[in-house]
């Protein structure tokens, strides 16, 4: 679903964030970007949503050129990609589900889809009962969980999430990563960027090790370890 | 549950308007004031020009011709008048009709010319031309023609008129282009201000897949309001103004007349909608055109 052919990217102060990297992941797939701080990890992320182009090479995501695609397109193209973040990026002036509902006006959806479709999924990150409630009225783990289900009310075929688990404890970062497996048994292919190398060693899943912008392995069910 | 739903771009746009509520009074009043400026030279122009028209119209070439021509002469040079191309109409002033005439507008004095032995005034031909633009150079082709003694008429007058006209209305649209400028900045600021208090949002809305006119609607939406109700106010001002000045000239001096009817006033407010959409419009599209560019290839 996703490939990276020879990416390169260097920003456009000099910084070479990506070097020739080539990947390939399948629909389904549950992927850990590991690897030391500005390795490149969320610079991979950012080719994927078209945040960012590369400087050489290609990425192609669902048999598209992302980087040929019209600025028209890039909405239509993140409306496939749900995406979590390290600080959550809740709207503070917005309620739980009024965050979840604006990920789905943006898109146009109907009224009657949004009723359905926004309690369906807070009901299943377990958020029901806090709709009401404004981000800073929850815990950190709670707003993530709000953010997860901002980034799958739209169905989409993939998930990035970049370091999702940060800023919370092990305990809630357990219960999140839960949150993210089942999500992933359903079909929704995720990308993950994450420093916790417990959560990594723990879920068995494939783990692409990036460092100074190279990938240094790419292990199926592989260990975090002493690489890193 | 509350599920916010998409009623969004009005209820954003006025909550930004109120949040920067000073500088939206201040956009609101520029656009009042230089529309306000339009509509007003657009009306002395308008008043300008139709008293020069109504001058115009009555503005005569006087063609005085030699004493002690023959009756023949006489009418040959009046055909000659009347073929020549730009000519409306032509009449005979005999010099008896003349000196009745000078009589009449003598009344009282009039007796100063029973001591004439003879009839100093020439006969006369009077042409009214069919643009008052030509008036001069038919004068100078009629001054050619054998016979004639003498051309008149009331030089300068229009062509002062026509230049004020000219030169007021290069100063309104002066005026009118750098209030407009102002304007179209201050738009621009308000909305520079709502988009960085709302940054966040934008930026979440982006990586959410939203379109850029989604996100751009309620800024388009808060400038076109600044736009409008600058632009209705304008209106109105003007309206009520206009209606005032009519009204007042009308009892003291009945002899000027103005520009009236209805629809004068209406073209006039629908031009000032019609700025005040495009200014609203413009300015708040300058300041979001920015921030929404993408990473190009
Ligand atoms: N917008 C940018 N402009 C310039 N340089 C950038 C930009 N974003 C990232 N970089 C640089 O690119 C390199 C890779 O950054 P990136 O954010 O991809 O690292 P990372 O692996 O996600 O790190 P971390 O684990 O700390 O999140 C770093 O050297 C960083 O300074
Ligand atoms: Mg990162």
């Amino acid at each position: 679903m996703i490939h990276f052919y020879n990416v390169t990217k260097i920003y456009d102060n000099g910084v070479k964030a990506l070097s020739d990297v080539s990947l390939r992941i399948r629909k389904g797939d549950f992927v850990f970007l590991v690897g030391p701080s500005g390795a490149g990890k969320s610079t991979l992320m950012k080719m994927i949503y078209r945040e960012e182009l590369p400087t050489r090479g290609q990425v192609m995501f669902n048999g598209r050129n992302i980087a040929r695609m019209r600025s028209r397109e890039i909405p239509y193209l993140r409306r496939k990609i749900g995406m979590v973040f390290q600080d959550f990026r809740l709207l503070p002036q917005k309620t739980v589900a009024e965050n979840v509902s604006f990920a789905l006006e943006v898109t146009g959806a109907s009224r009657k889809y949004i009723r359905k479709a926004v309690p369906a999924v807070l009901q299943r990150v377990g958020m029901l009962d806090k709709a009401d409630c404004y981000p800073a009225q929850i815990s950190g783990g709670e707003q993530q969980r709000v953010g997860i289900a901002r980034a799958i009310v739209n169905n989409p075929l993939l998930i990035l999430a970049d370091e999702p688990t940060g800023n919370l404890d092990p305990e809630t970062a357990k219960d999140i990563m839960d949150l993210f497996n089942s999500i992933n048994r359903s079909g929704t292919t995720i990308i993950m960027a994450t420093h916790a190398w417990d959560i990594v060693e723990s879920m068995k899943r494939r783990v692409i090790r990036i460092s100074n912008g190279k990938i240094i392995s790419d292990e199926e069910s592989g260990v975090y370890g002493f690489a890193y | 549950m509350r599920i916010s739903t998409p009623v969004y771009c009005l209820r954003e746009a006025l909550v930004s308007l109120l949040r920067n509520s000073w500088l939206t009074l201040a956009s609101i009043s520029i656009v009042t004031i230089s529309l306000i400026i339009l509509g007003c030279s657009l009306l002395l122009v308008m008043n300008i020009d139709y008293l020069a028209q109504q001058l115009e119209s009555k503005l005569e070439i006087s063609i005085f011709l030699e004493q002690d021509l023959e009756s023949e002469e006489v009418r040959n040079i009046g055909s000659k008048i009347k073929s020549t191309t730009g000519v409306a109409e032509v009449k005979f002033v005999s010099k008896e009709k003349a000196l009745e005439e000078m009589k009449k507008s003598l009344g009282d004095r009039a007796e100063i010319l029973d001591s004439l032995e003879e009839n100093p005034l020439p006969d006369a031909y009077r042409v009214k031309a069919e643009d008052a633009n030509h008036v001069p150079a038919l004068a100078r082709s009629f001054e050619e023609l054998e016979g004639v003694e003498m051309v008149r008429y009331g030089k300068g007058v229009v062509e002062k008129l026509l230049a004020l006209t000219h030169w007021l209305r290069a100063a309104g649209f002066t005026l009118l282009g750098v209030l407009g400028l102002a304007a179209v900045f201050l738009i621009a600021t308000t909305i520079r201000m709502s988009v960085f208090a709302r940054r966040r949002e934008i930026s979440i809305m982006k990586l959410l897949g939203a379109t850029n006119w989604y996100i751009r609607a309620p800024f388009l939406m808060e400038g076109l309001i600044m736009g409008l109700i600058g632009a209705v106010l304008a209106a109105g001002a003007v309206n009520l103004g206009y209606f005032a000045l009519v009204n007042k000239v009308g009892q003291s001096l009945p002899f000027i007349t103005l520009v009236t009817g209805e629809d004068v006033l209406v073209r006039v407010s629908g031009l000032l909608l019609a700025l005040g959409f495009f200014i609203g419009i413009f300015g708040s599209f300058i300041s979001i055109h920015r921030f929404l560019a993408d990473k190009k290839t």
